[in-house]
């Protein structure tokens, strides 16, 4: 036959073009900063974290998840058989039957994929990826007739050179998407940056169902601080951005995207990836950012490279400052993109660097600096909250069992109310506690979101010093932003400070109070309550249960929010965004605050003080806001 | 911008008024500000003082290329120190804040440098308009946000009153890689302020303000209208040892002078 070459030709130069653009694509991500990453271990590792990792974000969606098993685990199964089969031209039947099968369970899963696409939700970018099912589709349909004479259904030579002809055709539109497109950033590159993203993550911690939230210092003392060009990041940074699977689920639980605000990690993310590759975002077919005022900015006009500064003409640091680091996207992604380190890293150059921390985010840094609190109160005047609460001061107890960590809520009237009232509970429960008092420092949670890196890595270090000058087992906590800094972030400064002492949120050590038997609570019979997740409590440290187990304890019923749990929607308080205050349509309290008049509660149970403050600013007729300890200092059985 | 004049910023050490911390003083940052908004990085900023002192990387953190650091000790005087830097410099201008937030604290350092070169002092600048022909046009900060414009000849001392521009943010990375350019000088140490003993202040109890508006359109006009003093008399066309007098018997009534 005359045309019988052209198949399995089309298949290899399709291969070696592929490969090429694989070149060239890792060459881009290596234009990053190196970073250590065990190559070896990670790639080994990489199908285990693809089947069990991924695949756990993605089950979220069952109809995805399945969806893409099949299409998927069907296309790659079939890939490598049709290189057996096509290109090396193996002679075997089972070989050939078994591609048919593959090919098959592509086609249903393909099908799926283009029912999804019917009517596809705005989270779902268009585009080239509306061309993706009917690539799928294509494939599958053109080898399975391709395979039939391989497998002995049809004759050698059926239908002749124009039906060589035509699946010749097909398969140069289908494998050209599957291969060429693969590498050369059509859609389906996510399936390979996104298998290599697996093997070389940034926080390989979060496999395997680890944690792994806490942000990595910045090096003090270099040309630049921060990262200026996309060539700052490191190179599996870059890697992870072209991972992105177009999906907008981080799109969808964005509360300052939700707040019209001009942020969408989605293009946020895709934009990364035209900084380092270059060019414009003109190809980018999913949701802009909005503009602040209730419409959309214009997508084209972006435009980036490798060396070109990120927040000259690639995005408006705008966008960066919207970001209250709740984390609700990183939880969410299937791909496990870290967007929070990459807005945080830009945040650092634009403080560090260029000294340009919107609104009240100057003065903020100053008064930390020279106060150690951020509204630049007196550090003398940090114990007067509790001048009639009879608290051991660490420097002259030198030891106690429990450190309680009051934080800045020590300066706010708002929140002595919770310290006072989490007070009465340790005396209650008798625990040997006490404070640092005027030598407690802000914990450089603020510093650190706001990018300034320097402030908070000098705060951490003196904190630590001061720590480390007494002994405790445990350190307690009302704020679970100076919680997760001490827990997780702390630990970077080479201090044995906090060597064998449990961190502990004010939550977890009061659930375990009760277990022990050592608080005596009258029963709750204040109506119906609902909680909200901090997002440094729960996304950050996954403590979801010690809330909620507080408030059964009292006879409540949660009725849980739409949102809760791990979907827990910010409060609008984090990330130094009340400070930014970048304009949006609405505030991001206000729909938290929806939320939860949606369950019908008369109360909302919170466990932190931002939260308090960000949810009671809501204007009345509201539910009312208390944090956990007040409820439960509320229901102190009377000692007599 | 004007960066073919010759601008020269004072700055010195302040002091946080709650923690009592080191930190860049409010009207020297605005000085450096003003400076760096009339010639850009042209400007020159000098601190008389310790050269390792960590909170001059916080003036330089405000976009500054360099610093000049005519080093020396706590003991020692500033004055001529940097009366004999300016007259090697011959600047055309010099911003000053009003008073420091440390030390003596007591606002003569503009006036003893402008005695000592013989220049014009234009006290409580809150922004300078522009810089033509040897001739500067200046707006001073009066109570209440008003402002006066005068024109002062070239070289020129100025003090930067709190309401000029706000001294920007500082940066980290910039104020860290900055030179310091420090240059040692002859100094003489300050025997008057050695054998000070210096204590906290203690506030002063203070009288209670007694409101007698009744309605707010009365409180508004009590806190925004000007004072009205009873005893003034404005000369104008008396000759000036008229005026000179006025001013002396006044000084005289008033006990400031005996
Ligand atoms: S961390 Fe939260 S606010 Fe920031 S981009 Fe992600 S979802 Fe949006
Ligand atoms: S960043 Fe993650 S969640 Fe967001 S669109 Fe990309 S793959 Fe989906």
């Amino acid at each position: 036959m005359i045309f019988d070459w052209l198949p399995p030709t089309l298949i290899g130069v399709l291969l070696v073009l592929a490969g090429i653009g694989a070149v060239r694509r890792i060459n881009l991500w290596r234009a990053g900063q190196s970073e250590k990453v065990d190559i070896l271990a990670g790639l080994m590792a990489m199908p285990k974290r693809y089947l069990h990792d991924l695949h756990h974000v993605v089950e979220r969606d069952k109809y995805m998840s399945r969806t893409h098993v099949a299409t998927g685990g069907g296309f790659v199964l079939a890939m490598v058989l049709v290189v057996f089969v096509h290109l090396f031209g193996v002679k075997s039947e089972i070989l050939a039957w078994a591609l048919l099968a593959a090919l098959v369970i592509m086609f249903c899963g393909a099908l799926f994929v283009a029912k999804r696409r019917l009517n596809p939700p705005s989270r779902l970018s268009k585009g080239p990826w509306m061309r993706l099912p009917k690539s799928l589709l294509t494939f599958s349909i053109t080898f399975f007739v391709l395979t039939l004479p391989a497998a002995g259904i049809l004759p050698e030579g059926f239908g002749g050179w124009l039906l060589t002809v035509v699946l010749s055709v097909l398969i140069l539109m289908s494998l050209g998407e599957m291969l060429f497109g693969m590498t050369w950033g059509g859609p389906m590159k996510h399936a390979f940056a996104g298998a290599l993203h697996l093997a070389f993550h940034r926080r390989p911690e979060r496999f395997g169902g680890g944690r792994s939230t806490g942000l990595k210092p910045a090096v003090l003392g270099g040309d630049v601080h921060g990262v200026s060009k996309p060539t700052d990041f490191k190179w599996n940074q870059l890697l992870g951005f072209d991972a992105c699977v177009q999906c907008g689920r981080c799109e969808a639980v964005c509360p300052a995207f939700a707040a019209g605000q001009p942020l969408n990690p989605k293009k946020l993310i895709q934009d990364m990836v035209v900084g380092f590759a270059g060019g414009t975002d003109e190809k980018y077919a999913g949701s802009p950012y909005p503009d602040g005022s209730g419409g959309v900015q214009d997508v084209g006009n972006a435009v980036g490279g490798k060396d070109q500064i990120i927040t000259n003409g690639l995005i408006n640091p705008d966008t960066l400052w919207s970001c209250t680091t709740c984390r609700a996207c990183v939880e969410e992604c299937p791909m496990m993109i870290e967007h929070v380190d990459a807005i945080v890293d830009m945040r650092r150059f634009l403080t560090l660097e260029k000294g340009d921390t919107p609104n009240k985010g100057a003065q903020v840094l100053e008064n930390i600096i020279a106060t150690d609190n951020p509204n630049g109160y007196s550090p003398a005047s940090r114990t007067h909250w509790a001048a009639d609460q009879n608290l051991n001061v660490m420097k002259e107890v030198k030891q106690a069992d429990v450190l309680f960590w009051v934080s800045d809520g020590a300066f706010d009237m708002r929140s002595q109310r919770i310290l006072r009232s989490f007070v009465t509970l340790l005396k209650a429960a008798k625990v040997d506690v006490a404070i640092l008092g005027d030598e407690e420092r802000d914990s450089g949670d603020v510093a650190r979101r706001l990018g300034d890196d320097a402030t908070f890595q000098s705060l951490a270090k003196r904190n630590l010093a001061t720590m480390s000058q007494y002994r405790f087992n445990t350190i307690v906590t009302t704020d679970p932003h100076a919680f997760h800094c001490l827990k997780n972030e702390y630990g970077d400064f080479g201090s044995t400070a906090l060597d064998g002492v449990e961190v502990l949120h004010h939550t977890t050590f009061l659930n375990r109070l009760i277990k022990e038997g050592r608080l005596q609570l009258d029963a709750f019979s204040g109506g119906k309550v609902t909680y909200h997740d901090p997002c440094y409590l729960g996304r950050y440290n996954g403590e979801y249960d010690a809330p909620r187990e507080l408030l059964a304890s009292l006879g409540i019923e949660v009725a849980e929010m739409e949102r809760s749990g791990y979907r827990s929607r910010c409060c609008g308080g984090g990330g130094g965004v009340p400070i930014t205050d970048i304009p949006g349509e609405r505030r991001i309290a206000d729909m938290r605050m929806e939320d939860v008049i949606s369950t019908g509660a008369e109360m909302v149970a919170v466990g932190c003080q931002q939260c308090t403050a960000m949810l009671e600013g809501v204007v009345e007729p509201r539910p009312v806001v208390k944090d956990i300890a007040e409820i439960l200092a509320g229901q102190l059985k009377e000692m007599h | 911008m004007q960066p073919n004049v010759n601008v020269v910023s004072l700055v010195s050490i302040g002091r946080h008024p709650q923690s009592g911390r080191s930190r860049r003083a409010e009207q020297d940052g605005r000085a450096v500000e003003l400076g760096l908004s009339l010639v850009g990085e042209a400007l020159t900023v000098v601190h008389v003082g310790e050269d390792q002192d960590p909170v001059l990387r916080q003036y330089a953190g405000m976009g500054l290329p360099s610093m000049t650091v005519l080093s020396q000790g706590k003991e020692c005087d500033a004055l001529p120190v940097l009366t004999s830097f300016l007259k090697a410099q011959l600047p055309s201008v010099v911003l000053t804040g009003v008073r420091s937030e440390s030390g003596e604290s007591s606002g003569m350092l503009p006036y003893l440098l402008a005695e000592a070169l013989g220049w014009p002092l234009v006290p409580r600048v809150a922004e300078i308009l522009h810089i033509k022909d040897g001739q500067a046009e200046v707006l001073l900060a009066l109570p209440r946000g008003q402002r006066r414009s005068v024109q002062v000849t070239l070289p020129f001392i100025a003090s930067v009153d709190n309401a000029a521009q706000e001294a920007r943010q500082t940066a980290f990375g910039p104020g860290l890689r900055a030179t310091l350019h420090v240059e040692t000088v002859d100094s003489v140490v300050d025997d008057a302020a050695i054998q000070w003993e210096m204590s906290a202040a203690k506030p002063r109890p203070k009288r209670l303000k007694v409101v007698k508006a009744k309605t707010a359109a009365d409180r508004m006009k009590a806190a925004t209208a000007k004072p009205v003093g009873g005893g003034g008399k404005i000369m104008k066309n008396e000759t000036p040892a008229e005026k000179a007098q006025a001013i002396f018997d006044l000084l005289l009534e008033e006990k400031v002078v005996r």
